[in-house]
């Protein structure tokens, strides 16, 4: 790597050349709408869980592309599928969806 | 002669029938809950068996239900039901009459005017029978009729679609079709060669059948229609025709009081096998209207259900809007089939939501407002409601003014029952601590929760009631403006909770209610595609769900949509129509005659929800 005078600290490199791809192509192919995200976070600021904890499908989406799909699912649960997010969504996500998916996953382990 | 072997096929078809039915029927009732056995036995010596019977002829055989839909499509289910039904019963008497009182055997009726030529024996009634068998006949004749003409434009009959059939199905109604004309043509060739006919078989044999009439063809037509009612016998058990014998069954163990229970049992086996796939549920589903073909309709839901099991897609597409259920003429449970069906992988636990810490003291008040996750979507609905409590003094408290808790109901509809139950008890809480003696909400899907599922030992009304409440006891008064509106009825307030008639009596105090074909049905009204009870639908389905929904509804003549759903109002404003959608309690504040004072200029009523101004007093009222 480049020598610029300073560095990243280690814990916070990702590499998206051996991130682990797998997960989020999954979630991809079960629910196309998933692609559409650009993260722009109206979900995260109408979620009900959210005004709770730090849980957001923005988030969500986010630990699903950078391969951390453990994190997803442990985090995926405390969404209560009220629907507000589907509904806010200005790419219209089909955020539930995405969800529950990623809940099967945790369940069924499909990979 | 009393025995040929071309009864054969016939004979064996029917013992099959009966001992495969009486099986599977033992079998059913051998596995219902213990519970539903003693309902059985309990209600077995009493008016309820004269109450089923009454509706097995009522519905099975005369297919009211049918008939209230459409009289073309009605007659063709009767004429098919009650005419053979009457054949067989005319039949039978008709050859009992004959052998004076002896036990024929089963087949003997059925092929009577093969075996007997000389009626004589029946003496004056020969006339009488002869009549009413043609006459039964030709019914079911004209019935079938009816079913070729369905197959083809069904429209005449009152439905868009026909069901697409699987293969056995196509086997049993093909044997069916060919039973009648070859029974006519059976005894056309009797008519014509022994003068054994009445109006309708001596036509057939006279003036059809006279110049080929041979014994050879009259056997043939003989042995044709044996084999063809044996076909149908023998599968009637695996097609659709299964729902001949199990709708009997449904309908009897139904006013004994069983009913679906939280996860399919026995009766779900009942249920399922009671579908005829008549198709009227196919017209009745939104996702009908939708471009792409699918089979998500419960026509063949069930039938998945009966064979095999039911796609991911069959089973997560459907809105649960209830609207098959209205239609469904067997009154078969789908939407309870289709919510236990999903609760195979609890993917939700109920530890999930610890991070909810017990509900803050509310402040109290009588009267707790409950706005729920799509309330707060809509903050206007929020404050129309708040503002006409706070006209009408109500002494009210908002108890998710602060961050709304689930009601449960989105999970407990995907079938996530454990953790559904765990978000009931933190609103239960929630509820109880405000000390409130009413629970108001804005959104039916919650008022549904609360009442259906919540034991909160105090009333639960949905804001349309309420405010109807404080109109008829003079807290509220409102101008009528005659504006032009057009009533949408949410599914979860008129099929889930049967209200109906509060939010039109509502209406009318604030303007000119406009009925449209769509919305005068009442419980039939259509989904506006946004049910929380689907999650695999895409956004453009359901926009366009949105947008038949909505041309349904709209007349030309109607200035401004109404409902009472935060969620009907969000999908609903997502198609192009050009008009306003409003809830109720944002029409009526806009026709609220404040208190001690009769504004002079009429609110004009604005386009965007979000630039909502409302006179000057109302606004200080709001603003309180």
């Amino acid at each position: 790597m480049k020598d610029f005078g300073f560095s990243p600290m280690k814990n916070k490199v990702l590499n998206f050349d051996e991130l682990n791809h797998d997960f989020h192509q999954w979630i991809a192919i079960q629910d196309s709408s998933f692609n559409l995200c650009i993260a722009c976070g109206t979900c995260a600021s109408t979620c009900s869980a959210g005004s709770y904890t730090h849980f957001s499908f923005r988030e969500l989406c986010k630990d699903i592309r950078w391969g951390n799909a453990e994190k997803a699912m442990k985090e995926s649960e405390k969404c209560m599928l009220c629907g507000k997010c589907s509904i806010a969504c200005p790419r219209n996500i089909n955020t539930r969806n995405i969800i529950k998916m990623v809940r099967k996953a945790a369940k069924t382990s499909p990979l | 002669m009393r025995y040929h072997p071309f009864v054969l096929p016939f004979s064996f078809g029917l013992a099959f029938l009966l001992i495969y039915t009486s099986i599977i029927w033992i079998r059913w009732i051998n596995r219902l809950s213990e519970n539903d056995k003693q309902l059985l036995r309990k209600n077995l010596f009493s008016f309820n068996t004269l109450a089923a019977i009454r509706e097995v002829f009522m519905e099975s055989l005369m297919h009211r239900k049918i008939f209230r839909k459409n009289v073309f499509l009605g007659f063709m289910h009767m004429s098919l039901a009650f005419g053979w039904f009457m054949l067989i019963l005319i039949g039978n008497l008709e050859s009992r009459t004959y052998t004076a009182g002896r036990i024929n055997p089963p087949y003997f009726p059925i092929f009577f005017k093969f075996f007997r030529h000389d009626l004589a024996p029946l003496k004056k009634l020969e006339a009488y029978f002869g009549f009413w068998m043609d006459f039964f006949l030709l019914i079911v004749l004209l019935g079938l009729s009816l079913a070729f003409i369905k197959r083809a434009h069904s429209k005449v009959l009152g439905i868009k679609r026909t069901t697409k059939h699987i293969i056995i199905d196509k086997i049993a109604l093909t044997s069916l079709w060919f039973i009648f004309p070859l029974r006519l043509l059976a005894e056309g060739f009797s008519a014509a060669l022994y003068k054994t006919g009445n109006f309708l078989t001596s036509f057939m044999g006279d003036e059809i059948l006279s110049g080929i009439a041979s014994p050879t063809l009259y056997l043939q037509a003989w042995w044709a229609y044996s084999i063809a009612l044996g076909i149908f016998f023998i599968t009637l058990p695996f097609s659709r025709y299964m729902h001949i014998p199990t709708e009997i069954l449904l309908i009897f163990l139904r006013r004994y009081g069983v009913k679906e229970k939280e996860q399919h049992s026995s009766f779900t086996k009942i249920e399922i096998n009671a579908c005829s796939r008549c198709g009227i549920c196919i017209d009745a589903c939104p996702i009908t209207a939708l471009p792409e073909s699918s089979e998500t309709q419960s026509a063949y839901f069930l039938r998945e259900m009966r064979y095999d099991k039911p796609t991911n897609n069959q089973n997560e597409s459907c809105l649960l809007c209830m609207r098959c259920e209205e239609a469904c003429p067997v009154g078969i449970e789908i939407t309870r089939i289709r919510e236990n069906e999903r609760k195979e992988y609890q993917l939700f636990a109920s530890e999930s939501y610890n991070y909810l810490t017990s509900p803050k003291n509310a402040a109290k008040g009588k009267v707790a407002f409950f706005a729920g996750c799509m309330g707060h979507l809509t903050p206007g609905v929020i404050k129309a409601t708040l503002a006409l409590f706070k006209a009408a003094n109500v002494n009210y408290t908002f108890i998710d003014e602060e961050g709304s808790i689930c009601c449960g109901r989105p999970l407990m509809q995907n079938g996530q029952t454990d953790a559904g139950i765990s978000l009931r008890q933190i609103n239960k809480d929630l509820i109880l601590n405000s000390g409130a003696e009413i629970l108001v909400s804005s959104c039916p899907i919650c008022t549904r929760e609360f009442i259906e599922h919540y034991v909160l030992g105090i009333p639960v009304f949905h804001h349309s009631q309420y405010i109807l409440e404080l109109a008829m006891s003079k807290k509220l008064s409102f101008r009528n403006n005659s504006t032009k509106i057009v009533y949408h009825d949410p599914c979860e307030l008129s099929r889930g909770l049967n209200i109906i008639e509060e939010p039109r009596q509502l209406l009318r105090l604030a303007g000119e209610l406009i009925h449209s074909p769509e919305n005068s049905g009442k419980q039939q009204s259509l989904c506006c595609g946004g049910s929380l009870g689907n999650t695999n639908l895409s956004a453009n389905q359901r926009k366009s769900i949105a947008e038949n929904t909505l041309s349904g509804i709209l007349s030309d003549k109607a200035d401004i949509v109404a409902t009472a759903c935060p969620l009907c109002k969000k999908s609903l404003a997502c198609s192009n129509k050009n008009i306003e959608i409003l809830d109720i309690a944002q029409i009526m504040l806009e026709a609220l005659i404040a208190p001690k004072f009769i504004p002079e200029n009429t609110v004009e009523s604005t386009k965007m929800e979000s630039n909502l101004t409302y006179s000057p007093e109302i606004n200080s009222i709001i603003s309180e």
